[in-house]
């Protein structure tokens, strides 16, 4: 590998400007290699959801930063995160997405059994390893671990990294979304309403997640779809209005509805788009459900998780999540322009199953490979990424809302909706965790 | 069932593959009932799309919105033009109860969709569960088994 910015700690930490970024950061192979080693391994990553892993021995699994892991239920009701590998030559464990594994862990190569706490139990020939040094190495101690794991309102977390910022500092200030989303349930829980809907991109994943939380793209870049919406929408009858074109009709929402709908950035990267309103506060009421929420959580509780319905809050830099309808977006980054996206919709324990439609509807509508908004995003996204390439200016912007000044002091509110504050303050998080040297192998 | 009505239904199917390969959008959505849906599950045994995720799910208002941006030349995405092909089996008429004016046939095909220099193949299953509407057969329910719907797909911007 190069060290052209391994080797440059200065060379890297000037792709990132206050106003502006380098498309090295998108397009250079070397960039992505120190961005999953510093970055994402220290980050706390999406790993899945509590409700996908109801009994024990049950799991699931999946990748983070790349590395394969195995989220596997204890008999005594706790998660643990495992790197999908076997101790004595590394073969894969657990070939399925998700399963149960009885009381043991068997390796299909040479038969090593593991309990299900990842350490090892049984393993054949055992004798002629008396006096290898085995057990001092560490193809004798079980199965090798994230550096941290976290579960909290369901939705499990991990931290590659042995160190690394713990998790209550890490999202701080964005915890709370993760109860409001939570509490749409009277009971307190979501659970996921079936499998995810992946799609593999040809594009970095900062791309897709700077999008995310971009609301001046919408009016030009799902033109086509806001507008066959309407067109087909206006021959309809109030009665036939139903909820695909309520979902899909606010497309078309004008450059000053997103300017006053408001933001919040905090450190980190995170955000939360739509403090004070967005497109998905327009949706009909549900019957029954708010009298619901007030019996289970109280009058001011249930007012503030109905009331609050942000367009997008970003969990830097794995996951993307709404509240209503409830649903995540989990980023799995490949290669400098290859990501793989799963879409989760969830549906909130003991609420009216119009939410469990309602997510489903909408995860399918705006995010299949299939649909017709989505097909508008990753197609730009796919079209940036090679365009890219072009000489002459090496720059993107980011220079909307930019006053020059000191870097605002997180968490901070931001007025307006179409501020690129949102993706500079993402940047800013790269940029420090980029200026750490490598960790230690873990 | 005689070869004569049979072969009305199996021309139906490969007619249908036809209309979106050659682009005749509206056309081919005339060829659907009135609540008439188009299904691809996200795994073989779903039973409810409305509330288990899809691939995609639409009645006639949906597909009128997919064929209306397909056709005005409003969407950036489908520059430069994207094309397909339906490579089909002979369809099998698995039910078909003429006096009740119902029928169900299965067909195996592989199908391309391509744009610029890349192309998608993906290999499916299409149920059509078909009715007479008014003496003519119509689509009731298109449902498409995917052979990998739980792999990460591209963008699959037409109708496999």
């Amino acid at each position: 590998m190069s060290g052209f910015y391994r080797a440059d700690a200065a060379r890297l930490a000037a792709l990132v400007q206050p106003d502006r970024v380098h498309r090295d950061v998108y397009i250079d192979e070397e960039v992505f290699a120190l961005e999953m080693e510093r970055l994402w391994s220290r980050s706390w990553l999406y790993v899945g959801h509590s409700s996908q892993v109801p009994a024990a021995g049950d799991y699931l699994t999946t990748t983070l930063a790349g590395q394969p892991v195995i989220l596997m239920r204890q008999p005594g009701g706790e998660l643990s995160v495992f790197f999908n590998r076997c101790a004595h030559k590394g073969a894969q464990l657990l070939l399925d997405e998700q399963g149960n594994v009885g009381k043991l862990v068997r390796c299909p190569y040479h038969a090593w059994n593991y309990r299900l706490d990842g350490s090892l139990l049984s393993l054949p020939l055992k004798n002629d390893y008396e006096g290898s040094g085995i057990w001092e190495s560490p193809a004798g101690q079980g199965l090798s671990r994230p550096g941290g794991v976290r579960e909290y309102r369901g939705l499990v977390f991990a931290r590659l990294s042995p160190e690394g910022p713990a998790f209550d500092d890490y999202f701080a200030g964005v915890l709370e979304i993760l109860d409001l989303i939570a509490d749409r349930s009277p009971v307190g829980e979501l659970e996921v309403a079936g499998p995810p809907l992946r799609s593999e991109m040809r594009c970095n994943w900062k791309m897709y997640l700077e999008n995310v939380n971009d609301s001046v793209h919408p009016i030009s870049t799902h033109e086509s779809a806001a507008h066959a919406a309407k067109t087909v929408g206006d021959g309809l009858s109030g009665a036939e209005q139903e909820m695909a074109m309520e979902q899909l009709l606010p497309f078309g929402a004008s450059y000053s509805f997103y300017t006053k709908m408001g933001a919040r950035v905090t450190a980190h990267g995170h955000s939360i788009h739509g403090t004070k309103f967005s497109l998905h506060s327009g949706y009909a009421a549900i019957p029954g459900y708010q009298d619901m929420l007030r019996e289970a959580h109280g009058e001011a509780r249930a007012h503030e998780v109905l009331s609050f319905s942000p367009q997008n809050t970003v969990l830097y830099p794995s996951l993307a999540l709404k509240a209503s309808p409830a649903m995540l977006r989990v980023l799995q980054p490949l290669a400098a322009g290859r990501t793989r996206l799963e879409v989760w919709a969830l549906a909130p324990r003991g609420a009216p199953e119009a939410l469990r439609r309602q997510a489903v509807n909408y995860t399918r509508l705006v995010f299949s490979p299939t649909s017709i908004v989505a097909h508008d995003d990753i197609r730009l996204f796919e079209s940036v990424q090679s365009s890219l390439q072009a000489g002459g200016n090496e720059w993107i912007s980011l220079h909307r809302g930019y006053r020059g000044g000191a870097e605002p002091v997180l968490p901070h509110d931001v007025d307006d909706g179409n501020d690129e504050l949102l993706m500079r303050n993402q940047f800013r998080a790269w940029r420090d965790a980029m200026a750490r040297s490598a960790p230690e192998a873990i | 069932m005689t070869p004569q009505e049979a072969l009305v239904l199996t021309q139906l199917v490969v007619r249908e593959a036809r209309l979106v390969d050659d682009g005749a959008y509206d056309e081919w959505l005339a060829m659907f009932a009135t609540d008439g849906r188009y299904w691809i599950p996200l795994r073989p045994d779903d039973q409810d799309p409305e509330l288990q995720p899809a691939i995609l799910y639409e009645d006639r208002l949906l597909l009128s919105v997919r064929v209306e941006r397909l056709t005005t030349g409003k969407a950036h995405s489908l520059r430069p033009q994207v094309r397909c092909l339906h490579v089909l089996q002979q369809p099998e008429i698995e039910t078909c109860d003429v006096a009740g004016g119902t029928a169900r046939l299965r067909t195996r095909y592989v199908y391309l969709e391509t744009q610029g220099d890349q192309q998608v193949v993906l290999g499916a299953v299409a149920v059509h569960d078909l009715v007479q509407e008014s003496g003519t057969w119509k689509i009731r329910q298109k449902t498409v088994h995917l052979l990998n719907p739980d792999a990460p797909l591209p963008m699959v911007q037409l109708m496999p």
